[in-house]
């Protein structure tokens, strides 16, 4: 989907990055155009989530060094609502749950801002109402699943599919999914792969982190990467995956450490 | 010993406002009536004011109580259908209005074809239905603030359910306080007989800004199989003082579903106590207290699960904002022989200030050992991942933080079986939680 006058939508460098005085990115670098999908792999602690967590702002990570342009902006500049107005999405790998607030209430809240900042119509509870249904066939979610509280009860693969849901009504620039996969049944998997297939498109991108090729089958990327140590240490087509499924993480080690002692 | 002789003072002058017995009440037929209303005077005599050396009342400082002289209203308010419009339910069925504690006939009507009325003014005709209830429910022996409410015992309301009637609109009970300085004595009493239910709302208000006191008993008997349901909302001028008992006596296989919610006063204190009373029953028994600035709320609860098979669900939250202070006790009681009691309870605190305060106590007896039963309590602030995760969504920090805490009390609010009065309370959370950090 990689269009001719792809742009840049996402450039780190150097990103180092520490929780509660860890450092876990060091001298992270990733460049990300409009149209393409990337992947990042790598083995437990490699830093995949927190690269994830950095760019939606979390505000229990701390950038220590380097810089994060978002369209050529400063991402830092911008609290973490404000990068979700700017087009930056962020797939929970464990969804929160927030009892008390409906689903539909929450959903229409967050579209409603996000419109509103892009200019665009607000929609009331009813209009939104139908608006949603429409959305949540894609995912084919119930439903009921709008007069619950947000999350709370439901399965794991049913807060995967109401964050893809989130990401179908926000329609973001930027979409970086983490561990969408994990928690998923094939037959979960295989829907919201598709939900996210169907929301790819030229003008935006996606990331996934997993820690698994399986969902590499459903959503095909242009780019694998494989994060070791809190920074990418392979890169390459959809192959590497295959490769990285058959041989193991610890191939990539061993051919980094390799690579640098032949340096 | 100056204490003690400054509450006995005390007492004495609220009791001094006590008014002679109606003609109407003096009849012969009623000497049980009169015996109560003396024995309580005996009582408050020999009791006195607590204080923070009180185990009940470590947390609650009543001494602003009684720096002040409260009298009974010397002169009844006359107020119009408009003046208390704004606190009228549509849906209710019958609606009995007390002004400062003195019955208003002209505001109150009742269409739900069973006995709806003033105490005082029902006695000679339901003297003897009310005899086996009234002041046998709530005890006043050691409790000064039933024993002063019982001895000033004459208005107050009565709802009768006769066995198998089901009365599906609310009764609205609405105690509306006009005029500062004054202190009224609210008493109900709720009677639900074999198989009936009921829903009673139980309201508190005030039409002006100046410091009262709300002293207030209720009673609630449920016979076999009769469903009460009660809602308690509590919502006194921002000066007044609130102190309320309600006793549940609930017979085999009845159930009483409450709600109590409480926003105003500058210190109320609920004490609840629900009896199990025979096997079979079934209580949910929930609270929100939701105060700001200086205030101070108080609950206190005691489920006693005395027979086997009874079933108690029991859900209390707090939010307090400002310098406010917010007080829960919850005991959990489970008698030698009530087996196969199935209890749960949870205490939910937020504290939205640093300088905010809760002091929370669940408590579990048990002395039979085929139970289920289950307790806890949490204090704390918003949850930082939920926070995070609306801004995630591009929702503002502010807008945030105030849905998770409507949410927090919302909960509550929607148990409320009585539509209008659910969204007129939503609206007060939302007003309250809406506002700038």
């Amino acid at each position: 989907m990689i269009g001719a006058d792809s742009k840049t939508l996402l450039e780190a460098r150097g990103l180092h990055a520490t929780v509660n005085g860890i450092e876990i990115l060091k001298g992270m670098n990733l460049t990300v155009k409009t149209g393409e999908v990337h992947a990042i792999m790598g083995p437990n602690g490699s830093g995949k989530s927190t690269f994830a967590k950095v760019l939606a702002g979390h505000p229990a990570y701390e950038v220590t060094a380097g810089e994060v342009l978002l369209e050529g902006k400063d991402l830092f500049e911008l609290k973490p609502e404000e990068r979700a107005r700017a087009g930056v999405f962020l797939g929970f790998q464990y969804p929160i749950e927030i009892p008390g607030v409906a689903n539909s209430q929450f959903l229409r809240l967050a579209y409603n801002t996000v419109q509103a900042q892009r200019g665009k119509d607000e929609l009331d509870p009813l209009e939104f109402d139908d608006f949603v249904r429409e959305r949540m066939k894609l995912l084919e979610m119930n439903p009921d699943f709008l007069d619950r509280s947000v999350n709370e009860g439901f399965s794991g693969g049913e807060k995967k599919r109401n964050e893809i849901l989130q990401m179908a009504l926000l329609e973001p620039k930027l979409a970086i999914l983490d561990e969408t996969d994990s928690g998923l049944d094939i037959d979960a998997l295989r829907v919201v792969a598709g939900g996210v297939n169907q929301l790819a498109n030229e003008n935006n991108a996606i990331v996934l982190v997993t820690h698994y090729q399986r969902l590499l089958n459903y959503i095909v990327p242009d780019y694998v990467h494989v994060m070791e140590s809190g920074r990418i240490v392979k890169t390459g087509g959809k192959e590497l995956a295959v490769e990285l499924e058959t041989r193991g993480y610890e191939w990539v080690a061993g051919a980094t450490v390799a690579a640098g002692a032949a340096a | 010993m100056t204490t003690v002789a400054t509450t006995h003072s005390y007492l004495a002058g609220l009791l001094a406002g006590r008014a002679e017995l109606p003609s109407s009440m003096s009849s012969s037929a009623l000497a049980w009536l009169n015996r109560l209303r003396a024995d309580a005077v005996d009582r408050v005599s020999a009791l006195t004011v607590p204080t923070t050396r009180d185990e009940d009342w470590r947390f609650t400082d009543i001494s602003p109580l009684t720096r002040i002289s409260f009298h009974p209203v010397r002169s009844a308010s006359s107020l119009a259908a408009a003046d208390i419009d704004s606190f009228l339910l549509p849906e209710a069925g019958a609606r009995l209005v007390f002004v400062d504690g003195v019955y208003a006939p002209q505001l109150s009507f009742n269409q739900t074809g069973v006995v709806v009325a003033n105490i005082g003014s029902s006695l000679a005709e339901h003297g003897r239905a009310l005899e086996p209830h009234l002041g046998r429910h709530a005890p006043f022996d050691v409790n000064v603030f039933a024993a002063l409410n019982t001895a000033f015992l004459g208005d107050g309301a009565l709802v009768m359910v006769p066995g198998n009637a089901s009365v599906a609109a609310p009764v609205h009970l609405l105690f509306i306080a006009t005029q500062p300085d004054t202190v009224s004595y609210p008493r109900c009493l709720v009677v639900g007989g074999t198989g009936s239910a009921v829903t009673v709302i139980e309201d508190y208000v005030a039409l002006q800004e100046g410091a009262y006191f709300t002293n207030a008993v209720t009673e609630i008997a449920a016979a076999d199989n009769a469903t009460v349901k009660h809602v308690r909302v509590q919502r006194e001028n921002g000066a007044a003082f609130h102190i309320a008992n309600c006793a549940v006596s609930l017979a085999h296989a009845s159930r009483y579903q409450a709600v109590s919610v409480s926003l105003g006063a500058r210190i109320s204190r609920y004490d609840l106590n629900v009896l199990q009373a025979a096997e079979g029953t079934e209580c949910s028994v929930d609270g929100l207290a939701l105060i700001t600035d200086r205030q101070l709320a108080d609950t206190h609860s005691m489920i006693d699960h005395a027979h086997p098979h009874g079933v108690s669900r029991q859900l209390h939250k707090c939010i307090a904002d400002g310098a406010s202070h917010a007080v829960f006790n919850g005991k959990i009681m489970v008698r030698h022989g009530a087996q196969r009691t199935d209890s749960s309870q949870s205490s939910r605190n937020l504290l939205l200030t640093a300088k905010a305060r809760v002091d929370t106590k669940p408590q579990l007896e048990i002395f039979a050992d085929d139970v289920k039963c289950a307790h806890g309590a949490t204090v704390g602030q918003l949850d930082a991942e939920e926070v995070f995760y609306l801004r995630s969504r591009g929702l503002s920090e502010l807008t945030a933080r105030n849905l998770l805490t409507y949410a927090f009390g919302a909960e509550i609010i929607d148990r409320i079986p009585v539509a209008t009065l659910k969204h007129t309370l939503e609206q007060t959370v939302l007003a309250h939680t809406n506002r700038p950090l």
